[in-house]
Parts: C-alpha cells; structure tokens; sequence
C-alpha cells in the first residue's frame, strides 16, 4: 500500500523534506514507518520520546494500523501560540 | 472560525465571527512576537503548521469548551510564515452571555492550543542562531499516554 508521510519543524529540517510516498507492506503500522525512518536517520530515536504521530489528521500510537492513501504525520511537540 | 493564515492578524475576522445578540461578552487574546526569550534577543519567529490538522484540533478545542461552558461561539486564527516583534502570532474570540465564562474559556482555549494544535515557531536570535522552540516541561507531563 501507499501512504502519504509528512514532517514539519526539526524532523522536515533534519530529514531534508516536507513529505514524501511510501510503499509499505500489508499490515504495515506507524511503526513500520518509523522503523524505516530510524535507518536513514538514527537520532531519531531520541524523539520518540516526545514526538507524537497522527493518521489522518488525528493523533495516533505505533500500533495504528495504516491503508491504503492515508496521510501520516510526525508531529514533534507542538508550540504554537505565544509565550504568556 | 478556525484557520491558519499567512495574512495579518487584526482581530476584526475573529470577533466577527463570534459576535452574537444574546452575548454580553467578546473576549479577545492576542498573543504577539516578544523582543526576547528569557533575556536574549530575538530577531524574528517563524510558524510553521499542519493547517488540515491544526483546523479540526482548533474545532476540538470549541467543542470542549462548548461541553465545559456551554459557550458556543469561539474562533481562533493563528499567522504561520514569518512574523516580527510586536505582531500578533494568535487570535482568540470567545463570546459569551456572562465575562466570567468568557475569560476562562478564552485562557482554556489558549492552554489547549498550545497543547494539541499542530504549530511550531523557530525563533531566530539577533545573534543570528536559531532553533525550533521545545515546550516547557508541563507539556510533557500532559502529553497523552503513549503506548
């Protein structure tokens, strides 16, 4: 299947683009994107920590199961507004 | 109204998009671009969004303060792109019948923003560095469970 995966902030800085097409295997999870991500990029590992997921707009864990055409993002945390 | 925008914030667009004839309150926040970070000097910022996201978690935010409150009118717009000091990075609007609810809705909602909408900001010093900005250490404490 193919899914859409996209990044912003540090991981879109770190991994040089804003989004890309991957073909994963049936079954395939969040996980499994994350995994692939780890090989290019093994720091990565250390956001995990704090670095959220979403499927299709909404938040998501590892475990979440993928299909055809969605759109996954990694979302580092978050800091929008102002500082007051 | 719940957007991500490149233009310029008045607040104009979310108290229209409030105002109500049974509301005897129009909260308003803005949240605009501060000369420095505890102490050191800021040239600009720079917001980044997921704006498809960022949108329905805004929606979110107006339903629970429609479920806690019983307010229903609350719009939020928040600028992406590159913003400098003094300009506004956020809008609130929250009409209520009464200011107390008001006031806290419109502080809830800012809370919430912070926590689940999808917006980061890259402060840019005047000494030249940068950085994508990492939240406090309360964020993490109300991060959701992770599995």
């Amino acid at each position: 299947m193919k899914v859409t995966v996209k990044y912003f902030a540090v991981c879109h800085e770190m991994l040089d683009r804003s989004e890309e097409e991957m073909q994963l295997p049936e079954g395939a999870t969040v996980q499994t994107i994350l995994k692939r991500l780890e090989e290019e990029w093994p720091e990565i590992a250390e956001f995990y920590e704090v670095m959220q997921m979403s499927v299709n707009w909404e938040y998501a864990t590892e475990k979440t199961e993928l299909t055809e055409g969605d759109e996954v993002a990694l979302i580092p945390p978050v800091t929008g507004g102002s500082d007051v | 109204m719940f957007k991500i925008t490149t233009d310029v914030i008045t607040g104009a667009e979310v108290r229209e998009a409030v105002v109500a004839q049974d509301a005897g309150a129009v909260v308003l926040f803005f949240g605009t671009v501060r000369n420095n970070t505890a102490g050191r000097p800021t040239k600009y910022l720079e917001y980044e969004a997921y704006p498809p996201m960022a949108e329905k978690k805004m929606a979110e935010i107006a339903d629970e303060i429609s479920d806690k409150w019983g307010i229903h009118r609350v719009a939020m717009i928040h600028r992406v792109g590159k913003l400098e000091i003094g300009e506004v990075s956020v809008a609130v609007a929250v009409a209520s019948p009464h200011r107390k609810d008001g006031f806290e809705a419109c502080q809830y909602a800012m809370n919430r923003l912070k926590q689940i909408v999808p917006i980061w900001k890259r402060e840019v010093w005047a000494d030249g560095d940068a950085e994508w900005v990492k939240p406090d250490a309360v964020f993490f404490e109300e991060l959701p469970e992770r599995t």
